[in-house]
């Protein structure tokens, strides 16, 4: 890959030069220029409203810069929707998987076209999927509808839609973000036949490993502005990378301190539950937890994983029986669980963590409210609230204006520091805490990671549940892995070995534990 | 009593929820409800009949009747797809503007004697014994048309591009959206269509299958019954028809049942009862309820396949559909 450079310089793939674009009150792009060479993987990469997404949707024709050039192999153009670009060999794989789940993979690559006409004879087009999948090495069987697909099949649908129509140039929305470890692999074995085949890949992260493993060059954005441009990736270290995207040191070893787990606090026994629509979610759970341990749930997402949390927090009804501190709380009301000490840290930040149109204020007292001094009978003391709120924003470095200032305006991290606070505030025995980093940049990710450490050394025992594995090594005592809503088994942190839990992830494998 | 006579007239009336079911179908498909079925259906049938009665041209009432239904829809289609207002607000609102202005246009109406579409019975399939004279005896030509509408809407839905890209557009616009797929006009083309043929089965009513205009007693909640089929049919064309024809059927068994002193040897419990009578007539109308309050929970309409954009207006960038 490195002898693309010997070669004399043909056109760039795509050449963005001196890129503006602005949202109302933001600039999401400051002057950002970034050049992909033919058959090269190139990294973007930046915290979470760096610019990054942004830039690429201007390049899939989804936002109009408000100055700047783009060139598409040597050619200025300028894109006013998605079907430009496709008509010049760019596809866009985004992060969020723009699937129909009701039709069949050929229909969802049909999609838009202008051929066929009217009348869809889907075992032609069967046919022809199934040629461009021998020759990228792409296989999912095309008659089946999404829904039955798993993730990684679905991600592959994604690429197959941009190789039939003809993209040259594919840009890949943080592709690893949802799939397993061994996905992943499989994921950087299509990227790298595919530039052997003459693609060209630009592929935005913020998972440093990735871009060393993967990528020939790479871009660095933060706040909107480059601070790195088409460097090599040869001598580049990870340390180097994070300082480039927070703009700051940061330690990647999170301190964990040996301590012996204590009494146990809670107790599912036996435990099933159904989903959203009815299904299996949970099939006869049991596990344990206990004081001052972290206990990691992974897997896929979908799972089980956001039922089991709703089980134990009061939000879904369940067989089985679920104890905390030996009281019984399955089936019961959220408010028993809250009593008896249970926090939440939901997976959906702004519909279930926070009401996002009320205050700080209001926020941090939403479990409280009705104790001494807050509440006083029917009443609320609003200056005890205050005064409540202006302690926890700064105990917990909230970064806001002011504590009236409506959660909606907070960035994911201050938010999510804002729930961890009256969380731990408020219910120090058990901690139920889904994806707590999910979406944070890495700034945040350290602090919120730390909040559980201290809340681990003080006694409370923590059920986390997350999709980083990397998160779960370290900070958790043991991790459970679930598939299909069955405990496949449990390992101890210190010594899981990460294949073994990516089989069971897919459940390939089972442990006895 | 008579299983033939229930058979034919079951499927003359519900060829009316018929194409109202089907027209909304298309809407619903396209992921934008509209609940003003009713509305769209009344001023259908009193601009179908007022047209026929001014210009003694039936069809051109026929027309005249699509064209209104098709407009008045528009009317949602701008409220929800442009101002990505709610659509359940909408609709209803939709109803009252449309019963309000066919109540009013329609004044006077009632005991006029325009031209009304004719009945034929088809030839040589008119002669097989019983189905020919229930299915191809002596009908309006537009249960005939409705028979067609069937297989072709399926058709058109699952095997066709176009009714490909309203699948997409329903279940998910943002998917089409990227691949160069106008959601907006896709919603307004279907909530167009869904609206015409409102109008259409409006006009069966007034100009065929129960010809005259009595006011809001014409369509007499049958826009209601067409919304419940939709979800009793799972968004399918072809069980919508079988559900229009079945709530037809039960519709004039009911009214039979009224008829005779004696049923089968024993005392007709119902006959000259008017209270037992009225609650009879009424269970159509109370399965309806049933269907929509069912019907309304998220969770169940996701376990009968409802399209899963139904009801959210869409708005390019915004995560999740």
């Amino acid at each position: 890959m490195s002898s693309i450079s010997n070669q004399p310089s043909p056109p760039l793939a795509v050449e963005m030069h001196d890129i503006v674009i602005r949202f109302p009150g933001v600039l999401a792009n400051d002057h950002v220029n970034l050049t992909l060479k033919r058959g090269e993987i190139h990294a973007l990469l930046g915290e979470n409203g760096a610019g990054k997404s942004t830039l690429m949707n201007s390049l899939a024709g989804l936002y109009k810069p408000v100055s700047g050039v783009i060139k598409v192999n040597g050619e200025v153009v300028n894109f006013n929707s998605p079907r430009d670009a496709i008509s010049k060999g760019i596809g866009m794989v985004y992060q969020h998987f723009m699937l129909v789940p009701t039709q069949t993979v050929t229909e969802n690559i049909l999609l838009g076209l202008k051929e066929p006409r009217f009348f869809v004879n889907l075992s032609i087009y069967n046919k022809k999927i199934q040629a461009l999948q021998e020759q990228f090495g792409l296989r999912v069987d095309p008659s089946a509808q999404i829904w039955q697909l798993s993730v990684g099949e679905q991600q592959r649908v994604e690429i197959l839609k941009t190789l039939y129509r003809g993209a040259n140039i594919l840009i890949l929305d943080e592709p690893t973000a949802v799939l397993a470890p061994q996905e992943i692999d499989d994921l950087m074995k299509t990227m790298r036949r595919l530039v052997e085949q003459d693609k060209s890949i630009l592929f935005i992260t913020h998972k440093l490993n990735e871009v060393t493993a993967v990528a020939d060059r790479l871009t660095v954005l933060r706040k909107g502005k480059v601070t790195a441009e088409g460097i090599g990736i040869e001598g580049v270290t990870r340390e180097k990378l994070a300082e480039l995207m927070v703009g700051r040191k940061i330690i990647f070893q999170v301190d964990k301190k040996s301590q012996k787990p204590g009494e146990v606090v809670l107790e599912v026994k036996n435990v099933s539950a159904l989903n959203n629509k009815g299904f299996p979610a949970l099939k006869n759970v049991s596990i344990n937890l206990h004081q001052g341990e972290i206990l990691g749930f992974a897997g896929i997402a979908g799972n089980g994983q956001s039922e089991l949390a709703e089980v134990i927090t009061g939000l879904r009804s369940c067989s089985g029986s679920i104890k905390i501190n030996g009281k019984q709380v399955a089936n019961q009301p959220p408010g028993k669980s809250i009593d008896i000490g249970v926090s939440h840290i939901p997976e959906d930040r702004t519909g279930v963590g926070t009401a996002p149109n009320m205050s700080i204020t209001e926020n941090t007292i939403m479990k409280n409210y009705d104790q001494e001094p807050i509440g006083n009978r029917w009443k609320i003391n609003f200056t005890s609230a205050r005064e409540y709120a202006t302690r926890l924003k700064d105990k917990y470095e909230i970064l806001a204006p002011s504590i009236s200032t409506q959660a909606r305006k907070l960035s994911g991290g201050n938010l999510q520091k804002l729930i961890l606070a009256r969380e731990i505030s408020c219910c120090p025995s058990l901690m139920v805490a889904v994806q707590p980093t999910r979406g944070l940049d890495v700034g945040a990710i350290e602090a919120i990671q730390n909040l559980l450490l201290e809340q681990r050394e003080n006694g409370t025992a923590i059920l986390l549940i997350s999709e980083e594995l990397e998160e779960l090594l370290s900070l958790c005592d043991r991790i459970a892995v679930i598939y299909e809503g069955e405990l496949m088994g449990v390992v101890e942190a210190a010594d899981a070995n990460l294949t073994n839990i990516g089989l069971m992830m897919t459940g390939s494998m089972r442990s006895q534990a | 009593m008579n299983l033939e006579i229930i058979l034919h007239a079951g499927l003359a009336t519900g060829t009316i929820l018929l194409f109202a079911a089907i027209g909304e179908i298309f809407a619903e498909r396209a992921g934008v409800m509209n609940l003003g079925v009713e509305g769209m259906m009344l001023l259908g049938a009193m601009a179908g009949f007022s047209t026929s009665l001014a210009t003694q041209n039936a069809w051109l009432g026929l027309i005249m009747a699509i064209f209104a239904g098709g407009i008045l829809s528009l009317a949602h289609g701008l409220v929800t797809i442009h101002f990505q207002a709610d659509q359940v607000v909408s609709g209803l609102s939709l109803t009252f503007l449309g019963t309000g202005l066919a109540l009013v246009l329609g004044e006077g109406l009632t005991g006029q004697n325009p031209p009304l579409i004719p009945n034929v019975s088809l030839p040589i399939l008119a002669s097989i014994p019983f189905l020919g004279s229930v299915f191809f005896t002596n009908h309006s030509i537009l249960v005939y048309v409705g028979y067609l509408f069937i297989p072709l809407t399926w058709y058109y839905i699952y095997k066709t591009r176009p009714g490909m890209h309203l699948r997409a557009v329903g279940e998910k616009p943002s998917a089409a959206d990227t691949l160069g797929i106008n959601v907006y006009r896709v919603r307004y083309f279907y909530v167009f269509v869904g609206g015409c043929l409102a109008g259409l089965a409006g006009a069966t009513i007034s100009l065929s299958v129960s010809p005259g205009w009595y006011s809001s007693q014409t369509t007499s909640g049958q826009g209601w019954i067409a919304v419940a089929i939709v979800i009793f049919a799972q968004w399918n064309p072809v069980r919508a028809a079988v559900g229009g024809y079945l709530f037809g059927m039960l519709r004039r068994f009911i009214l039979d049942l009224q008829g005779p002193a004696l049923l089968f040897g024993f005392q007709n419990p119902i006959f000259m009862n008017h209270n037992l009578s009225f609650f009879l007539q009424m269970t159509p109308f109370l399965l309806t309820i049933v269907a929509l309050v069912w019907g309304s929970q998220a969770a169940m309409r996701k376990r009968l396949g409802s399209p899963a954009a139904l009801g959210i207006p869409y708005i390019r960038g915004e995560r999740g559909l």
